[in-house]
């Protein structure tokens, strides 16, 4: 499960290198483009995140007391968190998509080259996240329904989707503010 | 002919395909891979040809210049991301990791069916893009952007398959690596591991750190075709560099994941056909993982010519240099295995030889390459393609053939012919000579590699280069005649017909379906010949 973390690492570690480089063509576009971004949506979804990592904790820490309704309880809260963090996620980028910002649109490619660079890596980037995000709800969904139905839930299953789900929170902690903050 | 015994994998188990299909045995898993990977091997080869006999003379022979660009781009896909890639490791490291660790199966029996199952998907997926769309990819293997982006042709499917192809090569990846972890028999240190093993550990490292960044690159390109963010389009401010960086990031490391695990194979055949122990073992260890260490930090020597600072290209001259000592070392350390051995010319040593000497020339003209003023002259030219070919066909394919030899009596329990074997190597090795060396002089010529059609200076040479090829074909056809045969009429085979000193020779041939039903002694060295006869 650890060296399936490191492939997942080296898969966003390829976008990274490509925002370091254009990082460092585009200084200021990047720093201009950063400042359209809302530091309100991003900072609130860093702190659902972060909760949602401690209530997986939590759900783990309640299994292994066989507390089965302690588990259920904070598996649906990171699970909830979880839905939360795509909300907001759809909320922000709707506001973007209003303002026209979207991918080879043209009010994007009026403006100039670097911030067209910095929104397209802006929504592959959060995309590729937002993906995972979704993937892990399906794992904790799958986790949910073997302690749902009292089935000796495989304890490894559970603590790699723990682990899986720290690696989400971790990219998060990049990006926020490689988008948010270099403004 | 008598059937093999009940108790061996070939005959236990589920009967009929879904037996194969889905079985989670590690040897019937090998022998799929090993099947699906000769299969598609023969799909590249015969493309190949079509590349060959199109251009025996100047102008048009066979086919237009469209067709060209598509055949040429799908013997390079099918070749390099479904033939060269899992060659080694899905087939023999499937079926002889557990043997060489004294293990029944490896760590994930079910993710490495699955991983198979992948590979077949996105081979299909890769193959569709031929039929499908708006006609097959023509951007090379290589699906260099800006063009990748603009042709109109089915290059997002392609793509999609080599993700996926990839894919399975991470789970390949992560299997072996957990196994070699975890499931070596009580007593074998890593001191004790075979060479073979080594090979394969430092591949898996390869693929699971490296195919990542083909995966998201591929994606990238698909993307971009998509939605046109451009990334890599210099008019809205990207750079198409960077996929020629993100792109050879994965894919010059990938060409250790190619010929690594055939180093490893050639290390065992080696000193099994010498009767002596291998020379400086541990050198040899430390240098497959030199090679694979130093191969991940040389990938933009395939870029001397596209744009880079000069300090740039002299670190990556300077590295790709550094790189070529742990192979020579390789190399010295083989021969003087040999000196002074009990060598039985039997066919797994004739390849292993002639990878020996077919690597060696691939290798050195890789140097004048990885010099950065003669890269400027020889970028792009058929020097290149010589060049990789000798690699990649007189290295990994011919390390192949080694092991298929080598193998081939422990995973049938049949013998084939062993003169028969021996006439198939010489026309091959006079054919892939004649095949590829003249490539060298038109490169050094100045004959640029892709082209459909070329001055008539260059007749000559493509001529012969041609000719080269069909002796070649004749080769392969009596090479795999020869097994064939042995399938259906060889003699049984004893369980170490060879002297071998790994566990797998402590097994009956073919092996049972449960590796070992004792646990197995790794006590004896994997290079330890003292008291082994050879029985054929």
């Amino acid at each position: 499960m650890w060296l399936f973390l490191f492939t997942e690492i080296f898969l966003f570690g390829g976008l990274f290198v490509l925002y370091a480089a254009y990082l460092r063509r585009y200084p200021t576009e990047f720093h201009q483009a950063s400042g359209l971004l809302d530091l309100r949506f991003g900072a609130a979804n860093t702190v659902v995140l972060l909760t949602s990592s401690l209530t997986v904790v939590l759900a783990l820490v309640a299994h292994q007391r066989q507390d089965n309704r302690k588990t259920m309880a904070w598996l649906g809260a990171t699970a909830g968190l979880a839905v939360l963090f795509l909300v907001n996620k759809f909320f922000e980028w709707q506001a973007k998509f209003d303002h026209s910002i979207y991918p080879n649109s043209p009010e994007l490619l009026a403006r100039s080259e670097g911030q067209n660079i910095f929104f397209s890596l802006y929504f592959l980037m959060t995309g590729l996240h937002g993906l995972h995000v979704l993937l892990g709800l399906l794992l904790f969904g799958f986790v949910a329904l073997g302690v749902k139905k009292e089935k000796p839930v495989d304890r490894t299953l559970f603590f790699n989707a723990g682990l899986y789900w720290h690696l989400v929170d971790v990219v998060w902690i990049y990006l926020f503010p490689l988008f948010y903050l270099i403004t | 002919m008598s059937e093999p015994a009940a108790s061996s994998y070939l005959a236990a188990g589920r009967p009929g395909l879904g037996g194969w299909f889905f079985s989670t045995d590690h040897k019937r898993i090998g022998l799929l891979y090993l099947a699906s990977i000769l299969a598609l091997f023969t799909v590249g080869v015969a493309l190949g040809l079509l590349i060959r006999l199109e251009l025996i003379a100047p102008g048009r022979t066979i086919m237009g210049p469209q067709t060209y660009n598509a055949v040429f781009t799908m013997h390079g896909v099918i070749m390099i991301f479904m033939v060269v890639i899992p060659s080694i490791p899905a087939s023999f490291g499937n079926f002889f990791l557990p043997f060489h660790l004294g293990a029944q199966d490896v760590a994930f029996p079910r993710l490495n069916l699955l991983a198979w199952w992948l590979y077949l998907l996105g081979a299909g997926l890769a193959l569709t893009s031929l039929f499908t769309g708006d006609g097959p990819p023509d951007t090379g293997w290589t699906f260099y952007v800006p063009f990748a982006e603009q042709t109109t042709t089915n290059v997002g499917v392609a793509l999609a398959g080599v993700f996926v192809l990839g894919f399975s090569s991470i789970l390949t990846g992560l299997n072996f690596i957990t196994t070699i972890h975890w499931l070596r028999a009580p007593g074998l240190g890593w001191g004790r591991l075979s060479l073979f093993v080594w090979g394969l550990y430092s591949t898996a490292w390869i693929q699971v750190l490296a195919t990542p960044v083909i995966g998201i690159t591929a994606v990238l390109v698909v993307l971009e075709r998509l939605l046109g963010a451009g990334l890599f389009d210099p008019a809205k401010g990207g750079d198409p560099l960077m996929y020629q960086h993100l792109f050879w990031i994965y894919s010059h490391p990938a060409v250790y994941i190619m010929i690594l695990p055939a180093m490893g194979v050639v290390s065992e055949v080696i000193a099994v056909f010498s009767r002596k122990h291998i020379f400086s073992y541990k050198i040899l260890a430390a240098s497959t993982m030199a090679i694979a260490f130093a191969g991940s930090l040389v990938w933009a020597h395939h870029m001397f010519t596209s744009g880079m600072s000069d300090a740039a290209v002299f670190v990556f001259s300077f590295l790709t240099f550094v790189v070529a000592i742990p192979s020579a070392i390789k190399v010295f350390n083989w021969l003087s295995t040999l000196y002074r051995g009990s060598i039985y010319l039997d066919p797994p040593l004739l390849y292993a030889l002639g990878f020996i000497v077919l690597f060696s020339i691939g290798g050195l003209t890789g140097l004048i390459q990885g010099a950065a003023g003669a890269d400027v002259h020889l970028h792009d030219t058929y020097f290149i393609v010589g060049h990789f070919h000798y690699v990649i066909f007189g290295g990994t394919m011919f390390g192949l053939f080694s092991g298929l030899h080598y193998w081939f009596p422990k995973m049938f329990g049949r013998m084939y012919d062993r003169e028969r074997a021996t006439t198939a190597f010489v026309v091959l090795f006079i054919g892939l000579n004649t095949l590829y060396f003249p490539m060298f002089l038109l490169g050094l010529q100045g004959m640029p590699r892709r082209y459909y059609d070329y001055l008539p200076r260059y007749t000559e040479g493509h001529f012969f280069s041609t000719i080269g090829s069909w002796l070649l074909a004749t080769g392969l056809f009596l090479l795999f005649a020869n097994l064939y045969r042995a399938l259906r009429t060889g003699s049984p085979a004893s369980s170490n017909p060879w002297g071998g000193a790994t566990l797998e020779w402590t097994v009956s041939s073919p092996p049972p379906a449960e590796n070992f039903s004792s646990p197995p002694d790794p006590s004896r060295g994997p290079y330890d010949f003292a008291g082994l006869e050879r029985d054929v």
